[in-house]
């Protein structure tokens, strides 16, 4: 699965974007997976009340399903306009 | 319908001037357009919009979409910048043309409420040389979509 990061959770992960290999069933999980394996990921999720998740480039929740999902993305409250 | 994401600025005037012209039906244009502000100090020297390329298009179309079915609207326009922008540029503009002003002032007022917290931009300020500071969502931003 391709896994994006934008704003800060870009920067305190130190990446834009990679391939992830998970069993992981909904965001939420794919989130804890990834923050039990690296620090910088356990930082930059430390709050998942900050933490917005795109599907397929469509806004979701954390406990959406992650079935045929091919491209997650994880970010902070957007602020446009 | 027109939904624009792009780095270059825009000319407003024109646009403004062009939208909705030789639609009879059209009794109403509200135009909006957002300036990159400095309120805090006066020290910022630019604000960097970042962007989700793949969904920021779709986005925009699905809010516009969605605008169209809950007010009778003859167009709407959306032009959102993205990239490095000084204080004083305009990073946005919405535009709507209705029968009527109030089907137009809402509907822009709509679309500016889920710009704000449901298209994937993120703003950063950059002041002197340092590397930044991103621009926090506002609980007021996220409570104003409880009205639509």
């Amino acid at each position: 699965m391709q896994v994006l990061y934008f704003a800060w959770v870009r920067e305190r992960i130190g990446l834009a974007k990679e391939q992830v290999e998970t069993n992981a069933t909904t965001a939420g999980e794919l989130i804890a997976e990834l923050s039990n394996k690296d620090p910088r990921y356990a930082a930059a999720f430390e709050d998942l009340s900050a933490l917005r998740v795109a599907l397929d480039q469509e806004l979701a929740e954390m406990d959406s399903p992650l079935e045929n999902v091919r491209e997650i993305a994880i970010f902070p409250p957007m602020t446009g306009g | 319908m027109r939904i624009r994401v792009q780095e270059d600025p825009f000319n407003y005037g024109e646009i403004a001037d062009g939208f909705g012209a030789g639609q009879l039906e059209t009794g109403a244009v509200v135009t909006f357009t957002g300036i990159v502000r400095d309120l805090d100090t006066s020290d910022m020297t630019a604000m960097e919009i970042e962007h989700y390329p793949g969904m920021t298009q779709k986005a925009l179309e699905a809010m516009a979409q969605d605008a169209k079915t809950r007010w009778s609207l003859q167009d709407v326009l959306i032009i959102h910048r993205y990239g490095r922008l000084a204080p004083g540029e305009r990073i946005m503009m919405v535009a709507t043309a209705a029968r009527h002003r109030n089907e137009a002032f809402e509907a822009a007022s709509f679309l500016m409420d889920y710009l704000k917290s449901r298209a994937p931009f993120w703003k950063k300020e950059i002041r002197g040389s340092n590397d930044g500071t991103w621009v926090a969502a506002k609980t007021e931003d996220e409570d104003a979509l409880q009205r639509w």
